[in-house]
């Protein structure tokens, strides 16, 4: 069997590994949008003036 | 694994194979709407300003543990869903989504929730995530729903919590403010839910579920709805003078409050011969005014702290 042949397994499962996929990409947009604002924050502000001294 | 293997193997599930919109019912969506919609209202009528993207968050990560606690509900009752008509076709007693993958979902998302609530704000706020997770799944479902008629009582301080958590995540202290929320959340579960069981009736004597109309009888029922309206009638209409109400909230609790206790008086005085007659047309439009009561609260509370900023909220 070719790897490139699509399964039926694989259409009938399409919708769901879909929605895994796009929740997955949404969560790490999230993670990644939090984390710019953690670090831009306040919350590392003393971590950072412990370093520079 | 050949072909046909993988086809013989696979060929029973297809017609009931449980697609992504399965799973995501197993997280309680109308549930999760209410948890968001008042975690939201905590978190913005708190006297701390959030970063939107940590608010966001804040709101994602109360409603993943929501609908983790729910997935969790699930699959320890999967055996009075079966019964009950109303929860029939939910995934697992329809048979798309094996007990198993729901534990799996609940333990997993319950964790990422807490820890990334943890994470995106305080640990007070994860932590209190926790204890409500472990309050709806453990206290209420595993313990109280199958053993006490006074199951909804305590089983809604659960779904009172979120507010609670709300404002926690945004000021990372306590005052008496949330809790007030809180008691209002907590108040009005019995008298939506008891109004519930009135018309839905079969249900829960079928699945064995000690409701108060099951073991107290329906005429306590409907005396126990009054009592505890007049007491949220108390405390809704009290909050309208605390930090979080104001003149737009007071407006709103007052009418609503009144159009509540005349149902709740309408529902004690009726007799089961005058409810069969007319369909239990009273409890019913009892059972939806207490979606709108709880909504328009919580809604004039956002009012009252959106207004704030602008120096028209509250009483100041």
């Amino acid at each position: 069997m070719s790897l490139r042949k699509s399964h039926e397994l694989h259409q009938r499962r399409f919708s769901r590994n879909l929605g895994v996929g796009l929740t997955l990409a949404a969560f790490i947009v999230i993670i990644f949008g939090l984390t710019v604002v953690k670090v831009s924050g306040t919350d590392f502000g003393m971590a950072t003036q412990e370093v520079q001294n | 694994m050949t072909d046909a293997s993988i086809n013989a193997s696979t060929a029973p599930a297809q017609a009931d194979e449980a697609g992504f919109g399965d799973y995501f019912a197993l997280l309680k969506p109308r549930v999760m709407s209410l948890v968001v919609f008042t975690a939201l209202v905590g978190l913005l009528a708190a006297p701390v300003p959030v970063h939107p993207i940590v608010g966001f968050c804040a709101i994602l990560f109360i409603a993943i543990g929501g609908g983790a606690s729910g997935a969790l509900n699930m699959w320890w009752d999967a055996d009075i869903d079966r019964v009950m008509k109303r929860t029939k076709r939910r995934p697992i007693p329809s048979g798309k989504v094996d007990e198993g993958e729901a534990l799996a979902l609940g333990l997993a998302l319950s964790g990422l929730s807490v820890i990334m609530l943890g994470l995106a704000t305080n640990w007070f706020a994860g932590a209190f995530l926790a204890f409500t997770i472990f309050f709806y799944v453990v206290v209420y479902t595993m313990w109280l729903k199958r053993t006490t008629p006074q199951n909804i009582v305590i089983g809604g301080a659960a779904g009172a919590f979120p507010p609670v958590i709300g404002w926690v995540a945004a000021t990372g202290s306590m005052t008496l403010e949330p809790w007030l929320m809180f008691a209002l959340t907590f108040m009005w579960t019995p008298p939506h839910f008891w109004a519930l069981a009135l018309f839905m009736r079969s249900d829960y004597d079928d699945a064995g579920v000690p409701m108060l109309t099951v073991t107290h009888g329906r005429r306590a029922t409907r005396t126990h709805i009054l009592i505890y309206t007049v007491l949220l009638a108390v405390l809704a209409i009290g909050t309208g003078f605390s930090g979080i109400g104001g003149p737009v909230y007071l407006a709103v609790a007052l009418v609503l409050n009144a159009l509540f206790l005349r149902g709740a008086w309408q529902i004690s005085r009726r007799t089961e011969a005058d409810s069969e007659a007319d369909n239990f047309k009273v409890e019913r439009s009892f059972f939806k005014l207490s979606l709108l009561y709880l909504f328009l609260h919580f809604g004039a509370i956002l009012v009252e702290a959106l207004l704030k900023p602008y120096g028209l909220g509250g009483w100041s």
